[in-house]
């Protein structure tokens, strides 16, 4: 894990006087499922783009393994793509269209009729060699896309919102998919999506983009349970992102009210934004809250109760597996560790860019 | 619901029964039909197979066939410029390349007559530079240069239509399997757009292989094509029995080779003609 594959240095790439990627730094480790998230729009696309060598970056340096692949087309590189709408050849069958990049390398027919086979086995549709395309269902097309690339052997894989197509149901199965293919086969996985359950639920490394630029990165759990900042906060999972004031360390000021927090080093006095995750609210007698509120929706969701709750002239949304009845009074606690403080924006263009997503 | 909808071909019917299929009763009555007394003979069609005439049928395929071949040539570097812009840059040199079919097709091959000929335009310019003249008028390579500036856009249009809808990651995922330029085009492209080629080749070939007014107009009186021969039957010789004769083989010899031609088109995506 610890080996650098694939390393961005100072990538930058616009079109039309339209700042795409702006000075992105980035590297990839071996072996690693790393994940591109952002909002469509963000740049996500466009690096796996230069990446797969179907972009060239305007300044900056594609490095993989050491070596300068800037400039090499993508039958150059030792990576493959999996490309959104699949883009299988329609005009071959699924045996010839594993076989396409096998048979340009020159391969022997045993050795790409093994090969066939086993990269049918590893995506589960066996005995279908003599198919058409045109004839699988969205989820088989996509299989036979990734076995089509895997069966070259890249050391890295290029997924391009390869389950964007796909229903609820079989987005999730392939997500398992996914994971263990990634795990069987030993490569590196990167992944572009805009959706955050699909980036949370598969990766080792989330990317978080907008705008062209990279906004955080880190593990899973580190994106989700501590945002750096209110635009990665709200772009993934629900959230309440107030303003605050830290009075001092371990302790601000929300809404007038002052609430314990373990976060130290923000200096005194200093506004922030104040992330709390609806699952982190508790719900308890007026006596013992922080806070006092009204219920004024309540959602039934199956695992939980969603609720807003109005409170300090803010809208809470609470989830919680006990009920509380509309119009009833209630008391909000939040424990100090679940609550996440932020720097502001430092500037005014930050700041748009973070809320108008 | 269905009937009614049914009705409104009903003028098309009309049309068909009273301009296609008459007339080819009348072509097919006359092809088996004596000129004298009108009893059913063979005797036209002995006559098809005269020397002559298969001279101007074998010159008239030769002249199609390299007609074709110079369109698909040109065509497709073309179409695949044009499909790989986007609309509102392609539309000025679709203009352009479109504006010459919007004159006559008469006045357009008489142009040419008058640029090729001897003392024409484009030798006067020759001489003006001291540059050798060139005498093409009344040759072979004048009709194939007529058949070519007059069927080109049958050509193009048919596999930029095919090309446009090929989607752009095909292409991508054939490069990013490591295919260099050549083999994306040899493997992918060529092979995915051949819908589209067969349909152009059938829209040249056809009225390249029957036309007489180019052949007129820009081989002199000289060389003779099978729609020469024809139109001499009807409007010089006046036998119109020999002419129906020498239609139906022509007819034949086009459903033939549109037969093999259909059969590269597996999709029967594009062949618009069959």
């Amino acid at each position: 894990m610890s080996h650098k594959l694939l390393d961005l240095i100072n990538i930058s790439k616009s079109y039309d006087d339209q700042m795409i990627l702006d000075e992105m730094n980035l590297y990839i480790r071996e072996n690693e499922f790393l994940t591109l998230l952002g909002p469509s729009g963000c740049g996500k696309t466009t690096t796996l783009r230069i990446l797969g060598g179907f972009e060239t970056p305007d300044s900056g340096r594609v490095m993989f393994d050491g070596k300068d692949i800037t400039n090499a087309p993508p039958n150059k590189r030792a990576l493959n793509t999996v490309f959104q709408k699949y883009a299988l050849f329609t005009h071959m069958t699924i045996a010839e269209n594993i076989a396409f990049g096998l048979k340009i390398k020159g391969r022997s027919k045993a050795y790409i009729d093994d090969k066939i086979k086993y990269a049918l086995k590893l995506v589960n549709l066996e005995g279908y060699e003599k198919r058409s395309p045109a004839l699988l269902s969205g989820g088989q097309q996509q299989r036979i896309a990734i076995a089509r690339a895997i069966v070259n052997e890249p050391k890295v894989l290029l997924l391009d919102e390869p389950l964007g197509a796909l229903d609820l149901k079989l987005r999730q199965d392939m997500q398992y998919e996914l994971i263990r293919l990634k795990n069987e086969l030993g490569i590196t996985f990167i992944y572009v999506t805009h959706d955050q359950e699909e980036a949370l639920t598969m990766s080792d490394t989330i990317v978080v983009m907008n705008q062209g630029y990279i906004q955080q990165i880190g593990t899973p759990e580190d994106i989700y349970n501590e945002p750096e900042n209110a635009f990665v906060a709200d772009f993934i999972g629900d959230s309440n992102i107030v303003d605050g004031i830290m009075i001092e360390d371990r302790l601000v000021e929300i809404l007038g009210a002052k609430f314990e927090c373990v976060d130290i080093g923000f200096g005194t006095n200093k506004p922030v934004d104040v992330v709390i995750r609806p699952e982190d609210i508790d719900l308890v007698p007026v006596s013992r809250g922080t806070i006092t509120g009204r219920v004024t929706h309540l959602i039934f969701k199956g695992v939980h109760y969603e609720m807003e709750v109005q409170a300090n002239g803010y809208e809470w949304l609470v989830h919680s597996t006990d009920m509380v009845p509309v119009g009833q009074e209630v008391g909000l606690h939040v424990d100090p560790f679940d609550i996440q403080i932020m720097n502001k924006p430092e500037s005014e263009d930050e700041e748009a860019v973070g809320i108008e997503e | 619901m269905k009937n009614k909808k049914k009705w409104l071909a009903a003028p098309y019917g009309v049309w068909a029964v009273g301009f296609v299929i008459i007339p080819l009763i009348m072509i097919l009555y006359y092809a088996f039909t004596s000129q004298e007394n009108g009893t059913f003979t063979l005797v036209n069609f002995a006559e098809v197979f005269s020397a002559n005439n298969m001279k101007a049928l074998l010159l008239a395929l030769l002249l199609a066939f390299v007609s074709t071949v110079i369109c698909l040539v040109l065509a497709y570097p073309l179409a695949m410029i044009l499909s790989s812009r986007s609309v509102s840059q392609t539309s000025f040199i679709v203009l352009i390349f479109i504006l010459p079919m919007w004159m006559n097709f008469l006045l357009r091959t008489l142009a040419w007559q008058t640029l090729l000929e001897k003392n024409g335009v484009i030798n006067g310019i020759l001489s003006f530079l001291h540059l050798p003249n060139m005498s093409i008028i009344n040759t072979p390579y004048a009709i194939i240069l007529g058949m070519v500036y007059n069927f080109l856009p049958f050509m193009v249009l048919p596999i930029y239509n095919v090309l446009i809808k090929i989607d752009k990651d095909v292409v991508e995922a054939a490069r990013d399997l490591g295919a260099n330029t050549f083999q994306t085009y040899s493997k992918i492209l060529i092979p995915l757009s051949l819908p589209g080629i067969v349909s152009g080749i059938t829209m040249v070939f056809i009225p390249a292989l029957t036309t007489f007014v180019i052949s007129d107009l820009l081989g002199g009186s000289k060389i003779l094509l099978i729609g020469n021969v024809i139109e001499q039957e009807f409007k010089q010789t006046n036998n119109w029995n020999a002419g129906s004769a020498l239609s139906t083989v022509l007819m034949i010899f086009i459903l033939i080779s549109m037969y093999f031609v259909n059969k590269y088109d597996k999709d029967g995506e594009g062949g618009a003609v069959f």
